[in-house]
């Protein structure tokens, strides 16, 4: 029986209010009690410090780039930039090469997500076959299979009977569509939002409006099939109105965010930054403070890293030929903790964005600080200042959107089920 | 030992007045030499020009080939098909396969907005953007000013109408940038299908109506539609546009008596210029505006090779 005890902790839990200093117990990967009484004797004990020890981050949305694009990533570079990141459970896109529309390669990632020991991969389930956005996949079988729920990744199911549908049929399995909220046909082509800056630049781009449109078609249909979708990456001052109202409404609607939507503005991409070339573009100032504003007030549920791995190929090319994308496991903690240093976020809901609030989306015993708790665990210095450099950054993708930025917030340690796997 | 601080000429935003004025100056005179038969000079003697042109464009390819040469210069032209370069890495391959040649100046085009500012960063000779995607055309802007100011007599404080389909046109940006630095007033004139979002944002007027928007005008600017923004839908048909945005007789006479009709080329004539007004010579500049171009390409060379000698001691 191995036990841990992690003395001199300041013990932050989201999902118990928990921020008061203490210790931690672990016992055989699980939680075993809080304040250390009647830790056993020849436990391993370990300082913290006085550092921040919180659940480990649950990321809702990444790329993995297995399979099919191992160039830009694997499984095990991105657990690795994962651990470094203070991520101990992360829910894998499906839109891979072959897409996640049948059991088999679902079951490949979630095996191949366990041979890591250091990460649990949740993937997605695609929505329609190929991702391509026509027939719907088997949602039954793929939730027996492990599906966490289901959406077509970086794709917006654009047919709206399709939507319909997808809403209308995961109601009977307890799951939920997550969309990717961009209207496709004013989209296409385009690498930055419509307005003066892209027009300075002479880019293709797509106006912001684009993102609202299709918030509002799916809330739309979430109300005509009491379904509940979940809105990936919103961006715009418009969606977030549309989502609040929904949610005042009482409908089953949620959403996340990304960093580069709340500490990163249009001007990112000056210069044909490629890095900062993202999906969907980023926005105006106006459109980050409302996202900030939307993460403080709740209508924003959940942060994730939008990761998606992207290597110098697909980046050292003209900006419109560049893909879009950036890499985001390492730098989701400390972009995120920036907002607590800035005075927009209290330290206890920017974890609470983080880690209890996506267990409690996807229904998961993870993320909180609690006796019989798996013990999935980040120890950060919250005021512990690095600068993000990208070709130095863990893992394979080094494609960050924050390459150059200075941040606050280091993890220092991470555990998986109670083993130590960064740090 | 020449003002204009930079290693590229990229783009025209953000450059500051004397610079322009200096590279104007500077084109003059060689546009005076030229004139004079004089044309044959040396101040490249011994550097190596690259002309490299992933889009087609036998005007603007052949007067910076008679820039170069005209100062000297070695001058080679590299046409590089579109469809063979659809993945970038074939630009920066390029880009060492330049290093490795020694090139002193690369003149580029490219489809793509910032494709010659991406290959700014990898090369060592002085890169010339020649028009890039839908973002700038620099040399095109200062040609155009050059004109004006010859026509004009000044540059400051003129109403120049911008015609047409100013949302593809990256020949349109760099003269918004330039004349605004000039203080001009910029007049952007089209339908809303093809002007960029924001444009007003630039500092530019919207018209939508042409006849208001070339009213006393003291020059009068087209652009060129390409034929595929017809079928793409952004204008119903040519015949529609020429009525609406084609420049004829009519409605040029709504300009200053004197204004000055100038074209980028090569012109779609009865689409958005009529024959009679393209070729009025009382009214027309677009000869003067090619004629131009190769003194303006002659300053931009010269004083760019003046500062990478500077920066190699």
């Amino acid at each position: 029986m191995s036990t841990l005890l992690l003395d001199n902790a300041r013990l932050v839990c989201p999902a118990t209010g928990r921020d008061a200093p203490g210790r931690l117990l672990v016992q055989d990967g699980r939680i075993a009690g809080l304040d250390g009484s009647g830790a056993p004797e020849g436990a391993t004990v370990l300082d913290c410090g006085g550092h921040v020890l919180a659940p480990g981050l649950i990321d809702l949305r990444a790329t993995l780039g297995e399979p099919g694009h191992e160039h830009r990533e694997t499984i095990e570079s991105a657990a690795e930039a994962a651990a470094a990141g203070g991520i101990t459970t992360l829910c894998a896109l499906p839109d891979s090469e072959p897409a996640l529309d049948d059991p088999a390669p679902l079951q490949f990632i979630l095996r191949r997500g366990e041979m890591t020991g250091t990460l649990t991969i949740l993937p997605y389930g695609a929505a329609t076959r190929g991702c391509a956005g026509k027939e719907m996949t088997e949602f039954g079988l793929l939730r027996e299979a492990g599906a966490v729920a289901f959406t077509d990744g970086t794709r917006a199911i654009a047919d709206a009977r399709t939507m319909r549908l997808a809403l209308s049929y995961a109601r009977a399995f307890g799951t939920f569509i997550v969309q990717h909220p961009e209207e496709p046909s004013l989209a296409r082509n385009a690498s930055a939002t419509e307005g003066e800056m892209a027009t300075r630049m002479g880019l293709p781009s797509v106006p912001a409006a684009a993102e609202a449109m299709m918030v509002a078609r799916d809330i739309a249909l979430a109300r005509l099939t009491k379904g509940h979708v979940h809105f990936a990456h919103v961006s715009t001052s418009a969606a977030l109105d549309l989502i609040r109202a929904a949610k005042a409404e009482g409908l089953r609607v949620t959403c996340d965010t990304a960093p580069p939507y709340f500490d990163l503005n249009e001007t990112a991409i000056g210069d044909f930054r490629t890095y900062a070339k993202l999906s969907p573009p980023l926005r105006r100032e106006e459109d980050r403070l409302s996202v900030i504003a939307a993460l403080r007030d709740g209508t924003i549920d959940a942060i994730a890293s939008d990761h998606q791995p992207r290597d110098a190929d697909d980046k050292r090319v003209p900006f419109a030929q560049a893909e879009a994308g950036g890499a985001g496991l390492a730098t989701l903690l400390g972009v995120t903790v920036a907002r607590y240093h800035g005075g927009d976020l209290t330290l206890m809901r920017a974890l609470e964005l983080l880690t209890s609030a996506p267990a409690r989306l996807l229904g998961l015993e993870a993320g909180r600080l609690a006796p019989g708790a798996p013990a999935d665990l980040v120890l950060f210095a919250p005021d512990r200042g690095w600068k993000v450099e990208a070709g130095k950054l863990p893992g394979k993708a080094q494609n960050s959107p924050f390459d150059g930025r200075a941040l606050e917030g280091k993890v220092l340690g991470t555990w998986k089920a109670g083993r130590r796997v960064f740090g | 030992m020449p003002l204009y601080p930079h290693r590229h000429l990229l783009a025209l935003q953000g450059l500051e007045p004397p610079y322009i004025a200096e590279l104007l100056d500077l084109a003059e005179s060689y546009a005076l030499l030229n004139r004079g038969g004089k044309t044959q000079r040396d101040v490249l003697r011994g550097l190596t020009l690259i002309n490299l042109f992933f889009e087609d464009s036998t005007r603007t390819r052949t007067s910076f080939e008679l820039a170069g040469k005209r100062l000297g210069a070695d001058v080679i032209n590299m046409s590089v098909s579109t469809s063979s370069v659809n993945k970038g890495e074939t630009l920066l391959d390029t880009a060492s396969t330049l290093n490795a040649m020694k090139t002193d100046l690369l003149v580029i085009r490219h489809a793509q907005s910032g494709a010659p500012a991406l290959l700014s960063q990898k090369v060592d000779a002085a890169v010339i953007n020649a028009g890039d995607g839908t973002h700038e055309h620099p040399t095109q802007a200062l040609l155009d000013a050059l004109t004006i100011r010859r026509r004009k007599g000044t540059l400051e404080n003129l109403t120049v109408a911008i015609c047409g389909d100013v949302l593809h046109s990256r020949v349109a940006r760099s003269n918004i940038h330039l004349l605004l630095a000039m203080n001009c007033r910029v007049r952007v004139v089209g339908p809303p299908t093809l002007l960029p979002s924001e444009v007003e944002a630039l500092g530019v007027e919207v018209f939508h109506d042409m006849r208001a928007g070339i009213k006393d005008a003291d020059v009068v600017m087209m652009l060129r539609l390409q034929k595929e923004r017809m079928a793409g839908g952004l204008v119903p048909s040519a015949r529609e546009f020429f009525r609406f945005y084609g420049l004829d007789g009519a409605k040029l006479k709504l300009a200053k008596p004197d204004a000055i009709v100038m074209h980028p080329g090569p012109m779609n004539r009865g689409v958005e210029i009529d024959s009679a007004v393209a070729d009025d010579p009382a009214r027309s500049v677009i000869g003067e505006q090619v004629e131009m171009g190769v003194a303006v390409r002659m300053a931009v060379l010269d004083i760019l090779s003046q500062n990478s000698r500077r920066n190699a001691r």
